[in-house]
C-alpha cells in the first residue's frame, strides 16, 4: 500500500505528483496545450513524430510544452517492433529524453495494439536505457512478459483509441492491476472524468487521456475536470472504500422516540 | 544526384545536409528549429548539417514532432 502522505508515482527517475497523463493530439489550437496542462496539473504529455509536410507551416509543438512537463514521445505509425525502435531512437537523439510510449498498430480499423511486436520493441529499448511505457491489449501473460522485458509500466487500453467509451476492458484491467509488479496506466478510450475516476478507484496508478480533453468544447475546463477526477479516484482507492452489500444498513439510528 | 527524401526518389544538387535543408526552408517556409534530420538511418544534429555530405543513393528523412496521443 503506498504512503498516503507522499503519494507520488515514480517512473524512471522522475517523480510525478499528478497521475493524469495527457496528449497533444487533436487540439483545435496548440496554444490550448499549455493552458490545459496548467489547469489539469498533468506532468507528462505525449507527442508524435512525423515526416515533415511542406504544406504544414505550424511551428514546433515542443514550444508549447513547459520544461517542467515530461515528454512522452510515442511510436505511432510503427507497424513492427523495428519501426518502433527506430522512432524511439530518433526521438531520444532529437532531445526528447528517455521516455517512450510504444505503440505498434497493424489493425487500422480499431487501432488495437500488436502485443507481440510491442513486447519485442520493449525488450530492445529497455536494454538501451529507455523508460518504456508500452500501450497494450489487456493481457495477463503479456503484462508479466513486459515486466520481464524491462518495461517501466504497462498501459492497457480501456477502449479503442478515440472512442470515448470508457472502461470496456474493465475485468481484464482489474486482473492486470492485481498481478502487475509495475505501474498500470489505463490508456485510450477514457471519455469522461467519471471513467478516469473509476480506473483510479480500481487501483490503476495513472490514466492517459487525450481525445476526451482535446476534442471537448473547452479543453482547459475538461483538463481541470479530469485532474480532479483522477485525484478523487486515487484518494478513494487509498481510503480503502467500504464494500458493497445486498441489504441496507442504517446510517442513522432507527431506535427513535416516535413509537414505543 | 539521386536521393530518397522522405520516401520519395528525389533529384538534388545539394552538397550537404545544410544546403538541402536551407533550400527547403526558402522554398517551403519550414521551421528550422523543429526539424529532425535522419541521414542514412542516423540522426544528425543541426550543428553537424554543414559537414554532412550527401552522396548518391543516400536516404534522408526530414521529421518533426507533432500532436499525438
Amino acid at each position: 500500500m503506498p504512503d498516503k502522505q507522499t503519494d507520488t508515482l515514480i517512473l524512471g527517475d522522475v517523480e510525478f505528483s499528478s497521475r493524469l497523463f495527457t496528449g497533444t493530439g487533436k487540439f483545435s489550437s496548440r496554444s490550448l496545450i499549455p493552458q490545459m496542462l496548467e489547469a489539469s496539473g498533468s506532468q507528462m504529455i505525449t507527442v508524435a513524430l512525423r515526416r515533415v509536410d511542406p504544406s504544414d507551416r505550424q511551428d514546433n509543438i515542443l514550444n508549447y510544452i513547459p520544461d517542467t512537463v515530461t515528454l512522452l514521445p510515442n511510436t505511432s505509425g510503427a507497424r513492427t517492433a523495428q519501426e518502433a525502435v527506430r522512432i524511439a531512437r530518433i526521438a531520444r537523439e532529437a532531445g526528447c529524453g528517455r521516455f517512450i510510449k510504444i505503440e505498434v498498430i497493424t489493425d487500422m480499423q480499431y487501432l488495437l495494439p500488436d502485443n507481440h511486436e510491442t513486447l519485442l520493441a520493449t525488450e530492445i529499448l529497455a536494454k538501451e536505457g529507455f523508460v518504456v511505457l508500452p500501450y497494450m491489449m489487456p493481457d495477463i501473460t503479456v503484462t508479466k512478459q513486459l515486466y520481464d522485458a524491462g518495461a517501466a509500466a504497462v498501459m492497457p487500453l480501456g477502449a479503442p483509441i478515440g472512442t470515448n467509451r470508457g472502461l470496456e476492458m474493465k475485468p481484464m484491467i482489474e486482473m492486470i492491476i492485481q498481478v502487475s509488479k509495475i505501474p498500470v496506466v489505463v490508456d485510450a478510450g477514457i471519455g469522461r472524468p467519471s471513467q478516469a475516476a473509476e480506473a483510479m478507484e480500481m487501483g490503476a496508478d495513472a490514466v492517459l487521456v487525450n481525445t476526451a480533453i482535446a476534442t471537448s468544447q473547452d479543453p482547459i475546463l475538461s483538463g481541470k475536470a479530469f485532474g480532479y477526477a483522477v485525484k478523487a479516484g486515487r484518494m478513494a482507492y487509498l481510503s480503502r472504500m467500504a464494500e458493497e452489500k445486498l441489504k441496507a444498513s442504517a446510517s442513522s439510528p432507527l431506535t427513535g422516540f416516535l413509537r414505543d | 544526384m539521386k536521393i530518397s527524401l522522405n520516401g520519395k526518389n528525389t533529384e538534388t544538387q545539394s552538397r550537404t545536409l545544410m544546403d538541402l535543408v536551407t533550400g527547403l526552408i526558402t522554398d517551403q517556409g519550414l521551421d528550422l528549429k523543429s526539424l529532425v534530420v535522419e541521414h542514412n538511418l542516423k540522426v544528425v544534429p543541426s550543428v553537424a548539417w554543414e559537414k554532412a555530405l550527401i552522396q548518391d543513393g543516400d536516404t534522408i528523412e526530414l521529421l518533426s514532432f507533432v500532436g499525438g496521443g
